[in-house]
């Protein structure tokens, strides 16, 4: 046996070459890019950008296909009172009545699920979750087949399925913040667990209501519920999800620095000023709210809560001041992009958002996963 | 500033973990908490770094009761080195260090000149500098001790409490940031398993069983074969050292008597 012949370096030793020098220049690319606030700003409002045309693109295409600049000509006319022709009065109304409220409402559900998802990962400490880990979606569903099923709440007319939904998600979401914080504290794999439990449990009395409702509506019913989609959009849904949806999306990106200490763990957000039993109360309170709201309007659409928050923190990384910045228009393009798959591939039939969200959100996924050193989780 | 832990207990689940523990550190101070596994050393600590409320008892910091002061303001002042559960979040070095600036910084505002440099020279000291842009999950578990103390010295607190800071670091290391502690000047809570290391570094020792304090002193009247034996169950000879004059403990693997 012979001593080991290579001593370690010793990295704080005083003849350390590094000490004392300025530091590493910042990596180049997109992150060394993003490490600057003016960096940061000028990819987001590069996303801005990217979405408004997106916006406009998607509200033109469709069975009848509308050029950006008619369409961009409509939705003047629409915004500023201005006057169209009589012969375009059907576009118009294609373009103003049916397909606007329906995009703006997939780029609200796309940036609200993407910054919800985020808050949520970090926090419950934990990269497989998603907004709908807390049992909300569940919820939502067994709310909405319930009045469906029970012809319950019929004095809100058409709004009567989507408040039963909103209802049965703040339900889910009250009995799992009581069943979790039941003891004081509220750990992480508490509200996990139990919001795990809780789906779980609402989606047996979900099937157990459509096995005892007398037709077979309610079946497919299940599928919108369950798989997402905004074929139900309406103005008349929008100022209610943006009333929460924008304001919620400020909120959460100003509780940026917290997420990022509570990320660290409870014991160090303790010793760092933030009480991480109060700050999770009040996240929880404002994720569910947020979630509650989208999917009463669109269904629990899978996949781009769980995947965009880690898309985005391998672009920018894991600072969640930058994270939540960039996060909601990079949501909220791709679900204008999904929505858009979901109604024109394989019409006049749409198919449900979650199975396009994970067609192309698995497959983007995992190559940047194999490309990038991407450690969230674990080296 | 000088911290104070006055008749501290604490009950959970109808256990008692730490019973009427008073100790104080004088400022400028270094001292250490030894005692057993589950003897309540981590539990009194947290106390102080404020993750658990004492069922009775008030810790003290420059005279101010610390549950009175609000969370960021304490931690203004208190800053601690903490055994966290594994963190799955890949910030850089650079980012972990300057999460000390939280409880200074309202939101999401960015660090100031002054600020970046405190954290430069922090990760100076540590001897982590080269290491700034790195992830932290890709460091080794002694690089990853040495952010944490980085981070808490970027705190800029009066007082800092730290649990196990030793641990995964190899000799060269734990000398290191024992001498560190020492040169910093700040009031020093320090809870340590390696009795031989407590004695070279700290100025009073505090040795706690079953949640009390058995006894407290310096660390020449403190460790003595007897105190050892029956505290620790182990039988050890103690001898001056012959550099510094610290008391060492020399175990014998002889069964107890």
């Amino acid at each position: 046996m012979s001593p080991p012949a290579i001593a370690a370096p010793s990295a704080s030793s005083a003849a350390d070459p590094s000490a004392g020098e300025p530091l590493p220049e910042p990596p180049s690319g997109t992150r060394g890019l993003l490490a600057s606030r003016k960096g940061l700003v000028l990819v987001c409002a590069a996303l801005f950008a990217v979405l408004l045309v997106s916006i406009v693109t998607a509200i033109g295409l469709g069975a009848a296909v509308i050029t950006p600049g008619e369409t961009a000509r409509y939705l003047w006319a629409a915004v500023s009172g201005g006057r169209v022709a009589a012969h375009e009065v059907t576009a118009y109304q294609i373009v103003w009545e049916i397909r606007t409220p329906r995009v703006l409402l997939a780029a609200l559900v796309g940036a609200g699920l993407s910054a919800v998802g985020v808050a949520v990962q970090a926090m419950v400490r934990n990269a497989l979750a998603d907004p709908f880990v807390l049992g909300v979606s569940s919820g939502a569903s067994a709310g909405a087949v319930a009045v469906t099923v029970t012809g319950g709440l019929a004095a809100l007319g058409v709004y009567a399925v989507s408040a039963g939904a909103f209802a049965g998600a703040l339900a889910a979401s009250v009995l799992v913040y009581a069943v979790s914080a039941g003891r004081g504290a509220l750990s992480p794999l508490r509200l996990i667990l139990t919001g795990v439990a809780v789906s779980l449990g609402l989606q047996a009395v979900m099937s157990l209501l459509i096995y005892s409702a007398p037709d077979g509506e309610a079946t497919g019913m299940v599928l919108y519920w369950t798989m997402g989609g905004f074929g139900a959009a309406s103005w008349g849904a929008l100022p209610v999800v943006s009333a929460v949806v924008l304001p919620g999306l400020v909120v959460l990106y100003r509780y940026g620095r917290a997420l990022d200490v509570l990320a660290l763990g409870d014991e160090t957000a303790a010793s760092l000023g933030i009480d991480p039993d109060r700050h999770r109360k009040a996240l929880l309170a404002l994720v569910s709210l947020m979630t509650g709201v989208m999917v009463a309007v669109s269904g629990a659409v899978a996949f781009v809560g769980l995947v965009v928050p880690h898309v985005v923190r391998m672009v920018v990384g894991a600072t969640h001041a930058r994270v939540l910045a960039v996060a909601p228009p990079a949501g909220a393009v791709f679900m204008v992009g999904v929505d858009l798959v979901s109604r024109t591939l394989m019409a006049p039939r749409e198919l449900p958002l979650g199975v396009i969200t994970a067609l192309v959100g698995v497959p983007v996924f995992l190559t940047l996963m194999r490309r990038r050193a991407y450690l969230f989780g674990g080296s | 500033m000088e911290l104070g832990l006055e008749g501290l207990s604490v009950v959970t689940d109808g256990r008692s973990l730490v019973r009427d523990l008073s100790l104080t550190v004088g400022t400028g101070q270094v001292v250490g908490l030894v005692g057993p596994n589950g003897s309540g050393k981590s539990t009194a600590l947290r106390c102080v770094y404020r993750a658990l409320r004492p069922s009775t008892g008030t810790v003290r910091v420059g005279g101010e009761d610390l549950s009175r002061l609000t969370a960021r303001r304490s931690a203004r002042l208190v800053a601690a080195m903490v055994q966290d559960g594994a963190v799955d979040v890949d910030f850089t070095v650079e980012e972990a260090v300057a999460l000390g600036r939280a409880p200074h910084l309202r939101g999401n505002r960015a660090l100031g000149r002054r600020e970046r440099d405190l954290c430069a020279r922090a990760m100076d000291r540590l001897g982590i500098r080269h290491l700034a842009r790195r992830g932290v999950l890709t460091l080794s578990g002694g690089e990853r001790q040495r952010v944490l103390l980085a981070r808490a010295l970027v705190q800029e607190p009066a007082i800092l409490v730290l649990d196990e800071p030793t641990n995964h670091l190899d000799v060269h290391h734990q000398v290191e940031l024992l001498s560190l502690l020492r040169d910093s000047g700040l009031t020093v809570l320090i809870v340590l398993h390696d009795l031989n290391l407590a004695a070279a570094a700290c100025d009073r020792l505090g040795v706690l069983h079953d949640g009390r304090l058995v006894t407290a002193g310096t660390p020449e009247a403190v460790l003595t074969t007897d105190l050892v034996h029956e505290v620790f169950g182990v039988r050890a000879a103690v001898v001056s050292h012959p550099l510094t004059g610290d008391p060492q403990l020399l175990y014998s693997l002889a069964p107890s008597p």
